[in-house]
């Protein structure tokens, strides 16, 4: 059990309150000492919640994040063991339990305060607040590329520092010599000049005893012994040899499958379903009408599913029936047309209407982009047991603390009888954010005594999806005599998050950035990188016709309109000279840029594309990404590389179309993924400017689709406006 | 039901089961053998890719009764008999591959499969041979830099 008191605990929490939760929990109904008791065995001295010191010098750090292929337990635990000086061959890991303790406190305050500083002797009081907001928001989520920039930068490094200190402090009283005059190295306490060693967990009980920093000193670059290394996962050799444990892995005793279907036409309710045929097939238990869904429990998966393509089930209308693709993109562009140049503005500098008024001359395009599903490899899936007063549940979730939350809501119980163990997620992409799946897997497991294993179908997964939102983006610049613009006015349709993903980061003076909403019954859901998406390839594809309006070069272009910002101009040529922007290229190709900054990493891209083809082929992709400090560069590598590839494979292919207010793909066939054949060859250049450290999992995707794009113009002459791009050549006749 | 014998990971088994079963359920829910995935259910993504008599399938079109006398590897059988990794596994691990990590079962079975019949495969070779498996995660550089690597081991 702990070993501290509660007085101490509360003085260990002030140290991470500086950054996290620790301090303010205890104000907050003294939850910290539950979460001390719950972390903490036999033996061990809980330094703080982000660090487990075991009497075996084995350090745990606890990292508040899912895993889903980011590497976050290693970039975690690696910034926290860096700043501790701990030895790495002996530093571990655990997942944080979905806590209040853990709710991502770093991450709160970051979104509700930005970069303010403030002094140290009020920051505890100050976050005792901040973590009110925090905790009330529910966050423990990973998603938004924050888990380096916050947690990590926020909290896991403050926590590695402040353990640190506490040691050192407590050796230093322990051999009475001063402080200063000590070194820590490997999780081990040196005093040189009288020759003395001591592990760390030697001082643990000791150390446990101070009041630790509220702002420890963190190591400057040159100081790091971890970071910045590429160290590799920890969760990697588990994913080769099938040891890895997915939520669609979890088995427990007793355990039967549930196979589901949702409404072909979203938001519908079960009127009838029929259960004469599918009811008596081997192996059905029961067949449940749960109003939103239906769903088929039986002995094995295989059985159910079987079983619930044989029910004849009747929905409700809900009047989206005779709504199609083009009803909604109709939609849209009227809702456009009737805010006229009055949207809701984003961006509102200079006088737009005045100087496109003088503009030499004026310059108009409209792009579109069509809903998108998440498609992660593991289909959606949930295991839950409810028995006797509490809910017991398995998954891979990217907010494990507002699914706990959403269970207790939805099943009356409280929040502390609901357990959730999150697992692997084989995934996430902003789909396993949502509490709709775990909530019909509690639904279902709730009319028995043995768990229940929830998995969807791969139909059920593309067609009962949150979808990236289809949009319109609509520009017109007025344009100097050389052809640079004067002024920018955009009006789109759909804004969602992050709210500067419409703005541009070129320099004009007159910009008018603003949006039409538009109502449909085609759900929103986060896809990775969230509104830059749209809003990259919008952005990107219409600075690349100003440069064609204006003779130039899309490069040197963008270069004219960057000069007020040394980063992105050092990104922007970084990715031109790794591609040798300007040689020639032979016919059937061409070169395409683009440049995102998003979730705080400035991303250039060049794509090489080949249109010799049935359709168009990237055979290369440079990328330059500063992300201010990459802290595993390799793991920021596979993060690009990964963006890049989730980003093509939707600008090529992605095409999630409406017809009867139905989605009418349903599986890899119909909604096609880029695969080896047609991957590109990716080089990444990493550029630690230093810059306010940004995120990895999201920057990649936006710049890869207008790059594509303006390397189809410059290899055709065609612009290409909306997407999947793979079947441009279609529109042309 | 009918009784299916066959041999999985050099264990003798015996079901009696719907022989129409796709094999990859009974892999998972009767054998407790989960390192091999569900992903599409129709042959498209390779996630439940295994062996069978030596050859790659999608176990998730493939029904129980096409195992009766088969030898059967799955990714849990993959390694080296001695225990250690096969040299595709350590060559994923070499060039840091999975991310998510959900299809590489599958990615690893087809990989270990190429090696077997083309020990030096070309990049058209890789291509042909790992087209079938998609990745969500867009590792598909990493596979084929650490196929290269495991051809050469």
């Amino acid at each position: 059990m702990g070993k501290w008191t509660r007085r101490g605990f509360i003085a260990a929490g002030v140290v991470s309150g500086g950054a996290l939760m620790v301090g303010v929990g205890i104000r907050e109904g003294h939850r910290a000492p539950k979460l001390a008791d719950m972390m903490t065995e036999d033996g061990e001295t809980l330094v703080n919640v982000w660090v487990k010191l075991a009497p075996d010098n084995t350090i745990t750090a606890i990292v508040p994040h899912s895993e889903m292929g980011q590497g976050v337990f290693t970039s975690m635990t690696q910034m926290l063991a860096d700043e501790m000086d701990a030895d790495w061959q002996t530093v571990t890991f655990e997942q944080a339990p979905a806590h209040e303790a853990y709710a991502n406190y770093p991450l709160g305050r970051e979104f509700l305060m930005g970069d303010t500083k403030v002094p140290g002797f009020v920051q505890d009081s100050l976050n005792g607040g901040f973590l009110r907001i925090a905790q009330s928001m529910g966050l423990q989520i990973t998603g938004g590329s924050t888990a380096v920039r916050f947690t990590g930068m926020g909290g896991m490094r403050i926590a590695g520092a402040a353990a640190r200190e506490m040691i050192v402090k407590a050796a230093a009283k322990s051999w009475d010599v001063p402080a200063r005059e000590l070194r820590t190295k490997n999780s081990y306490v040196h005093h040189d000049a009288s020759g003395r060693s001591e592990p760390y967990a030697s001082f643990a009980e000791q150390a446990g005893k101070y009041s630790p920093p509220t702002q420890p000193t963190l190591k400057t670059p040159d100081q790091y012994t971890l970071m910045g290394k590429s160290l590799p996962r920890f969760d990697i050799p588990a994913k080769t040899d099938g040891t890895a444990e997915f939520g669609i892995d979890v088995d427990l005793p007793g355990m039967k499958y549930a196979a589901v279907m949702g409404p072909p036409v979203l938001g519908a309710e079960t009127v009838s379903v029929d259960v004469t045929y599918a009811q008596d097939m081997p192996g059905v238990i029961k067949v449940l009408d749960k109003g939103s869904f239906v769903a088929v429990v039986a002995d094995g998966y295989w059985q159910a599913e079987n079983a619930i393509r044989q029910l004849d089930v009747t929905w409700s209308e809900t009047g989206a029936e005779t709504l199609n693709q083009s009803d909604i993109f109709a939609r849209m562009r009227a809702a456009m047309a009737e805010v006229g140049d009055k949207g809701e503005a984003d961006v509102a500098v200079g006088n737009v209407r005045k100087a496109t008024d003088s503009a030499a001359r004026i310059y108009e395009a409209e792009y579109s982009v069509p809903f998108l599903a998440h498609a992660a490899m593991e289909p959606l899936n949930a295991t839950a047991w409810v028995r006797e007063g509490k809910v017991d549940f398995w998954s891979g979730l990217q907010n494990p603390l507002a699914v706990r939350d959403e269970i207790a809501g939805a099943t009356g119980l409280k929040k502390r009888d609901v357990t959730v163990h999150n697992v692997f997620l084989g995934g996430g992409f902003g789909r396993r954010s949502n509490a709709d799946y775990p909530l019909m897997a509690v639904e279902i497991a709730k009319e028995f005594d043995h768990p229940v294993k929830m998995i969807w179908s791969r139909e059920q997964d593309t067609q009962q999806d949150w979808y990236r939102p289809a949009s319109v983006s609509r520009f017109r610049a007025g344009l100097d005599e050389d052809g640079m613009p004067v002024s920018w006015d955009n009006l789109f349709t759909q804004k969602h998050d992050p709210p500067e993903a419409s703005h541009i980061p070129y320099k004009i003076d007159n910009q008018l950035i603003h949006y039409a909403h538009v109502e449909h019954h085609v759900r929103f859901g986060p896809w990775r990188s969230v509104d830059h998406t749209q809003h990259g390839f919008f952005i990107e594809s219409f600075i690349d016709e100003l440069a064609d309006q204006a003779g130039m070069d899309g490069y040197q272009y963008r270069r004219k309109l960057l000069e007020h910002s040394p980063r992105y101009l050092a990104v922007l040529d970084a990715a031109a000279q790794a591609a040798n922007w300007g040689r020639a290229v032979p016919e059937g190709r061409g070169l395409g840029i683009a440049l995102v900054d998003s979730f705080g990493t400035v991303v250039a891209q060049v794509v090489e594309v080949d249109v010799t083809g049935p359709e168009p082929k990237v055979v290369h992709v440079w990328c330059a990404a500063d992300p201010g400090y990459a802290m595993n560069p390799d793991g920021f590598v596979a993060q690009i590389e990964s963006g890049i590839i989730y980003g093509l494979t939707a600008a090529l292919y992605g095409d999630i179309t409406i017809e009867g207010g139905a989605v009418v793909q349903s599986n890899f066939h119909d909604y096609p993924m880029l695969r080896m054949r047609e991957a590109p060859e990716i080089s990444v250049e990493i550029i630690n400017s230093g810059a306010k450290v940004g995120g990895g999992g999201e920057p990649g995707t936006p710049p890869i689709a207008p790059a594509l794009a303006n390397a189809v113009f410059a290899a055709t002459g065609v612009r290409v406006r909306s997407q999947p791009i793979a079947n441009f050549q279609e529109g042309l006749s | 039901m009918a009784e299916t014998r066959f041999t999985v990971n050099g264990d003798e088994r015996v079901v009696d089961m719907d022989p129409t079963t796709p094999l990859l359920w009974v892999l998972r829910e009767q054998f407790k053998l989960t390192g091999t995935k569900f992903g599409c259910g129709i042959s498209q993504c390779g996630a439940c890719t295994i062996h069978l008599n030596g050859a790659p399938v999608r176990s998730c079109s493939t029904p129980l009764a096409a195992a009766d006398g088969a030898t059967l590897t799955t990714i849990e059988g993959v390694a080296n008999e001695d225990g250690t990794r096969h040299a595709v596994q350590e060559a994923w691990i070499e060039h840091q591959v999975p991310q998510c990590g959900y299809c590489q079962s599958g990615q690893i079975m087809a990989a270990v499969a190429l090696l077997r019949d083309k020990p030096n495969p070309t990049d058209e070779d890789i291509d042909a041979a790992m087209s079938g498996n998609i990745c969500r995660c867009g590792a598909y550089g990493r596979i084929r830099a650490a196929i290269k690597t495991a051809a050469r081991a």
